[in-house]
């Protein structure tokens, strides 16, 4: 592609990183917060303490805000395909489009259809119904990850293909192998676990917010604030330790099917056995070189290969124009890896202050969980920009070049998307955190919901509203 | 042409323009609906309006990302062409969407005055700057797109004409009627009432925007002219026209009687017809005035691997949308909208 398109194409994937990067927040929240609600609500169901309720409308409100939010910043990315990579929708739309019309039918429509029954239909649907309706949102946020994450393993991993040489076009062979790549096993069952992760960590910074407002107003810890931060707390000891061995297998499987990425990840120019660890340097991409780097030896080796002769990947094994910018990916990739060390800390840490019979006095601790509130978040970004930035050049691993993929915009028409996107979506989506915030502020009510008139969902700031106004 | 290569692009227009219509119409009455927030100004009566769509406009908004996805799946040529062809009204419509979507919830979530005021603008001006690029699109769509070896080659402003305006304002003011018509339906009281004056009013701008669009299009292209005018062709189009005429005056004595469903569905007949014209009109086009269904289509395999599942998926799927609206069937009082 010419070099005049070059402010253009950097136009395009900041707008896509943009967009895509504020998105995938909002699936990772619903994902897990659905789960989180089908449980409160069998909970419930099942044992009829009126404190899962009471936790299920609050956190009801915040799934019904949360998951608004990632509707629309979703139906932008469904149309940024065409609108900005147009060229790879040409070539890779009979498979990615494929992908993505079976998440449409299967899961969106499942969501969506359901959505409107559990935020409004308890009292028109019966208790069952309405649970059914929970587990089925649940379970449409479920199918939806698993599509896209079939349709981005594919474009990392792809196979079942082959390639029509007078078009250029990527031509279907073997649907199973086009949605079961080597990568994306590993692929769904970490973003799945991260999107776990990153829910109890917000629920478990709330609860942690509100022990402390309690503490310092002089009342004891309520009751549904202290479930809150249990349910939390449990869910972190036991995936955290979980979402590093994932993560470690993920990462095995991409030293086999793309290690460019890996040596880009690693900070590593030279491919070689008994490969020291760097834990930190500056990788410079002109010099090829990582600078002021902090080696541990071996570690590098014994990480990736699991033994201290193994051979790990250099970038210099690969052409100047197939590397990935490095400075980005090795960043992006240790701060995740940072917090997720500190989640698993978070996990023992609480096993610690529940066998010491001190979990919801320590305010030591309350603090760290309250400043760990976005760290799921934080590291879900951190891991798709490693993996994203990671997998360049490409959008089609080894296939089909970013370059080669965009549509034929002029800069002036990019400018004018990208200034109104970042515009628009920090005041729309800085209101929503706000209005999120001051929802997580209240404290969740107590028994309202014990004499049968349940009213899932129920927002009393529009009674008054609503009252004054009538004819 | 073997048969599948032959039928199967048939087959996906056909589910596609469906997929559209009962896009136009279940978000077109949403869509409406907000507009019409700039002609009721009581709180109350506003909040009734917006509890007839809560539960259900997420799912009406989900089949547009359905024509985007199967677009991108089997006709990948008509997604990668129509999409940067009509680049800025899609991000503006985009845009208007997200800000018609979060107000839903922000204008319930405002705590003060001013911040109430800036969402329901945000709903009124979300829906009517979506509704008008949607109706931008589509004339700019039937006007026809430059394409140079599949690829698009116009301009990015190509898209805006007096003829797109005018098919801008059409859609608003059809989407007006359906909300419009839909309000008749599900509100009562007062609000009905007003509904009903309205509707009346959108039903005769409606017309007049049929029948300029309609005079219009066949100029634009000689072979739409041909379509429309032609023996024997002629013949197989006219009840087009004259069903649009039908529907019209039974919306027009229903709206006068005291009907409450059927001024809503002779507006979404009004639709149905003008979309199936449209069809005709562009017929065997994807692309007008260049790439055929055959051009800008996947491979055999893409495609049927979808309908297969949409033969399965979309049936289930219309079912228990059917159900969802059940549930929250009936008219909407202002007590109802309190109670969510």
């Amino acid at each position: 592609m010419q070099h005049t398109h070059d402010v253009a194409l950097l136009l395009a994937r900041f707008q896509f990183a943009f967009t895509v990067g504020v998105h995938i927040v909002f699936p990772a929240f619903s994902i897990g917060l659905a789960t989180y609600l089908a449980v409160l609500e069998g909970l419930w169901l099942k044992t009829k303490q009126n404190v899962f309720l009471d936790l299920y409308r609050y956190w009801l409100k915040v799934f019904s805000l949360v998951f608004g939010m990632g509707v629309v910043s979703g139906l932008v990315m469904a149309y940024q395909f065409g609108t900005n990579w147009s060229a790879f929708s040409l070539k890779a739309g009979p498979i990615t489009g494929v992908l993505l019309s079976y998440e449409v039918m299967t899961a969106f429509f499942l969501e969506a259809g359901f959505l409107g029954i559990m935020l409004f239909g308890m009292n028109k649907v019966g208790k069952k119904l309405h649970y059914t309706a929970t587990c089925t949102v649940a379970f449409g946020t479920l199918i939806s990850a698993t599509w896209i994450l079939a349709s981005n393993s594919w474009m990392q991993t792809p196979q079942g293909y082959h390639i029509d040489q007078a078009t250029g076009r990527f031509l279907p062979d073997d649907w199973l192998a086009i949605i079961f790549t080597p990568s994306f096993p590993y692929r769904l069952v970490h973003m799945g676990l991260a999107a776990f992760l990153s829910v109890a960590f917000a629920v478990g910074a709330t609860a942690a917010w509100h022990l402390l407002k309690e503490r310092k107003q002089g009342l004891a810890a309520s009751n549904p604030v202290r479930v809150m931060f249990s349910m939390a707390l449990w869910m972190i000891t036991i995936v955290a330790p979980l979402q590093l061995l994932a993560g470690d297998m993920h990462g095995l499987n991409t030293l086999k099917y793309q290690p460019a990425k890996v040596a880009a990840m690693e900070g590593d120019w030279e491919s070689e056995g008994r490969a020291p660890e760097i834990l930190f340097g500056i990788p410079d991409m002109k010099e090829e070189r990582t600078k002021y780097a902090i080696k541990i030896p071996y570690a590098g080796s014994l990480i990736l290969t699991h033994s201290l002769e193994g051979k790990v990947p250099g970038l210099k094994d690969y052409p100047k124009d197939e590397r990935a910018p490095a400075q980005v990916v090795f960043f992006s990739f240790r701060i995740m890896i940072a917090l997720g060390c500190l989640m698993i800390l978070a996990g023992f840490a609480s096993l610690w202050l529940r066998w010491k019979k001190r979990f919801y006095n320590s305010t030591f601790f309350q603090r760290f969980m309250l400043l760990m509130g976005p760290s799921g978040f934080l590291a879900i970004l951190c891991g798709w920009v490693t993996t994203e930035v990671g997998r360049q050049p490409w959008t089609v691993y080894g296939q089909l070049r970013t370059v080669d993929s965009a549509s034929p915009l002029m800069a002036s028409s990019l400018t004018f998307s990208v200034v109104l996107f970042v515009i628009v979506y920090c005041f729309i989506f800085g209101t929503g955190l706000m209005f999120l915030f001051r929802m997580l502020r209240k404290t969740p009510e107590v028994g309202e919901s014990t004499d049968g008139t349940v009213r899932i969902g129920m927002r009393p700031e529009i009674v008054e509203s609503v009252r004054g106004g009538s004819r | 042409m073997s048969g599948l290569a032959y039928w199967l692009p048939v087959v996906w227009a056909v589910i596609v323009v469906v997929a559209i219509t009962i896009y136009v119409v279940l978000d077109g009455f949403d869509l409406g609906v907000g507009m019409l927030f700039a002609f009721e100004k009581d709180p109350s009566d506003r909040n009734v309006m917006v509890h007839t769509i809560a539960p259900v406009w997420d799912g009406n908004e989900t089949w547009m990302i359905l024509g985007g996805a199967v677009l991108f799946g089997v006709f990948p040529g008509g997604y990668s062409t129509l999409l940067p062809a009509f680049y800025i009204p899609i991000i503006l419509m985009l845009l208007a969407l997200i800000f018609r979507g979060v107000s839903f919830e922000y204008r319930i979530l405002a705590h003060t005055e001013r911040e109430k005021i800036v969402w329901n603008y945000g709903f009124m001006f979300g829906s009517a700057l979506a509704s008008f690029c949607q109706g931008a699109i589509l004339g700019g769509y039937v006007q026809g797109v430059s394409i140079t070896n599949g690829i698009f080659s116009g301009s990015v402003m190509d898209w805006l004409s007096p003829f797109s305006l005018l098919c801008g304002l059409a859609v608003m003011c059809g989407y007006a009627l359906l909300g419009a018509t839909w309000l008749v339906w599900r509100t009562g009281g007062a609000l009905e009432k007003r509904c009903r004056r309205w509707s009346e009013v959108l039903a005769v701008a409606m017309f007049f925007c049929i029948v300029a669009v309609s005079l219009w299009t066949p100029f634009l292209n000689a072979p739409y002219l041909r379509r429309w005018t032609e023996w024997p062709n002629i013949i197989l189009v006219s009840p087009v026209p004259l069903l649009l005429v039908v529907c019209g005056a039974v919306m027009a004595s229903a709206l006068r009687k005291g009907s409450h469903r059927v001024p809503f569905f002779c507006a979404l007949g009004w639709f149905l017809l003008t979309l199936v014209g449209l069809a005709i009109t562009v017929w065997p086009y994807a692309i007008p005035p260049s790439l055929k269904l055959w051009d800008v289509a996947s491979p055999i395999s893409s495609q049927l691997v979808v309908l297969g599942g949409a033969v399965i998926l979309l049936p289930i799927v219309l079912a228990y949308t059917v159900y969802s609206y059940h549930v929250f069937r009936g008219k909407v009082s202002a007590e109802d909208a309190t109670h969510y």
